[in-house]
């Protein structure tokens, strides 16, 4: 798949710094900004199914979920060994006083828990709990969105379309949204 | 009859194209570049942060510069390699990726300049172009940048020192601070032109030192690198230079220079003033509120796999600065 080819090429040029001025910024924009453009492909999924009856397209929801994932391990493992060297005291530091990478952090094991139970069997065993875990896609994305704008130093352009991207896509769902405003609020 | 005939290749005036248009057609076909590459979607094209940046005919000139070693303010660390301090930049001029100065400021125009120098001073005056490199003596000095996201480099600049400039002018006595300004232009800086490109930031940016920093021997101002001309997306035609404060205090491609009896504004502090304060001096016990400030990434020639991540020293190891802060709680000023 072009998610895995494109990420071996991107390390690839890294380790072999030819082509990138600071190859570790490179790495975690790359992987970063990666799993939120994959995360909110995956969240395209099922509106576009709903409205123009794309079955088809119901496929590619889980891998591309599991790309998401797979870019924002690859992120975290990224910043501990290249941006941070294996300096463990400054990882704990960082995951207590650090808002935005505590926030990623969170994302990322909501992330993980959804990857590990996305197999048929997990499906069959946690019955309604399923969806209900893979539901928290929604505090998620706002959560991996929230990381990335809190580490910049200025909010440019790309921040901002990713945020009415997420907009978007999360209007999409308001009748969803509405019925569980409804069940919540009897 | 002498009629008049128009020859088959004349066009009326309203058919010519204008030469702005003209000279934008590369802009075009880069905006159409963008759209179809990416329906293709191929890595190669794609991933480059500059895709069309081999345009040979619109590089922006260095030319060799002559300068005197100054061994005795040079470190001796490992040189960061001229290719990378010239494609990582933080220009917000020009973009705020670190690619983009070298992206987009290949066209920027530095012949003519002017310099003024002004403000509490008993003898304004502005230097021109070429004054710029042969008013002072040149140095070439080696010194350590550390920039305030954690990320250091070794560079030999080029450059006098700051107090042989301000002398010149006669300040008075009134004169306490040194205030900067960098050249204003949206039509030649696009990050000036456009919110979007430039990260909100107020511009013209300025920045500003205490008078007896601006007159410390270690402050320069800088005309070039790695024997050359100064690159434009490192500050051409002249900036400054503050070893032992982070990255951002060295304000580039300066025009005004003004001497003043009050602290000015300066651009980082106004944006986030809880992030950046005027003093900005390397601090690894003071933190950044958002990350830590007490190691950093030394850029060299290293790749992904370099082990690079060393301690940050106070003043970026500049302690004979320290003196000056003498007295001062460094946690407050920072």
């Amino acid at each position: 798949m072009l998610a895995a080819v494109w990420l071996c090429w991107v390390y690839y040029h890294a380790i072999a710094t030819t082509r990138y001025s600071d190859p570790v910024e490179e790495v975690l924009h790359f992987t970063g900004t990666g799993a939120i453009n994959l995360l909110l492909l995956s969240l395209t999924i099922s509106p576009l199914i709903r409205r123009f009856r794309l079955s088809p397209l119901f496929a590619l929801r889980r891998p591309l979920g599991l790309w998401a994932l797979a870019y924002g391990l690859t992120h975290v493992v990224s910043f501990i060994l290249f941006e941070l060297q294996l300096d463990w005291q400054q990882l704990l530091d960082a995951l207590i006083s650090r808002p935005y990478i505590i926030v990623g952090f969170i994302a990322l094991l909501l992330l993980s828990a959804m990857g590990v139970t996305s197999t048929r069997g997990w499906q069959r065993r946690l019955g309604p709990r399923w969806q209900r875990l893979h539901n928290s896609v929604y505090v998620a994305a706002p959560l991996v969105l929230l990381h990335y704008l809190w580490s910049l130093k200025t909010i440019g352009l790309e921040p901002l379309l990713y945020c009415c991207a997420l907009l978007l896509l999360m209007l999409l769902r308001r009748q969803q949204w509405q019925r569980w405003w409804r069940r919540a609020m009897p | 009859m002498t009629g008049y005939r128009r020859s088959s290749f004349s066009l009326p005036e309203h058919m010519v194209t204008d030469e702005k248009v003209y000279q934008s057609r590369r802009t075009l076909l880069k905006r159409l570049g963008y759209v179809g590459a990416s329906g293709l979607l191929a890595p190669r094209t794609s991933l480059a942060s500059g895709w069309f940046d081999d345009e040979p005919e619109t590089a922006f000139k260095t030319v060799p510069l002559d300068a005197q070693a100054a061994p005795d303010v040079s470190t001796s660390e490992t040189l960061t390699p001229e290719q990378r301090v010239i494609s990582h930049n933080n220009f917000y001029e020009f973009g705020t990726a670190k690619s983009d100065p070298k992206n987009n400021a290949q066209g920027f125009k530095v012949d003519p300049w002017t310099l003024q120098i002004d403000g509490l001073v008993e003898a304004p005056y502005s230097l021109g172009y070429e004054d710029l490199t042969t008013a002072f003596p040149l140095q070439e000095r080696i010194y350590r940048l550390r920039c305030v996201e954690a990320w250091s480099m070794v560079i030999p600049w080029i450059g006098f020192e700051l107090n042989a400039l301000l002398k010149k002018a006669k300040p008075m006595s009134s004169a306490r601070y040194v205030a900067f300004e960098t050249l204003y232009d949206p039509e030649q800086m696009p990050g000036q032109a456009s919110r979007f490109v430039g990260g909100g930031i107020d511009y013209p940016y300025v920045e500003g030192l205490r008078i007896d920093e601006a007159m410390h021997p270690l402050t320069i101002l800088s005309v070039g690198l790695y024997g050359k001309t100064l690159p434009a997306q490192n500050g051409a035609p002249i900036r400054l230079v503050v070893p032992w404060k982070y990255g951002f205090k060295s304000i580039k491609s300066i025009v005004r220079i003004r001497l003043t009896d009050t602290q000015p504004p300066t651009t980082w502090n106004r944006l986030a003033p809880q992030e950046y304060g005027f003093y900005a001096n390397v601090n690894p016990a003071v933190d950044h509120p958002r990350w830590s400030q007490a190691s950093e990434r030394r850029i060299t020639s290293g790749g992904l796999l370099a082990r690079n991540r060393i301690d940050t020293l106070p003043f970026n190891g500049y302690s004979e600065v320290a003196s000056l802060y003498k007295g001062m709680d460094l946690r407050r000023y920072y």
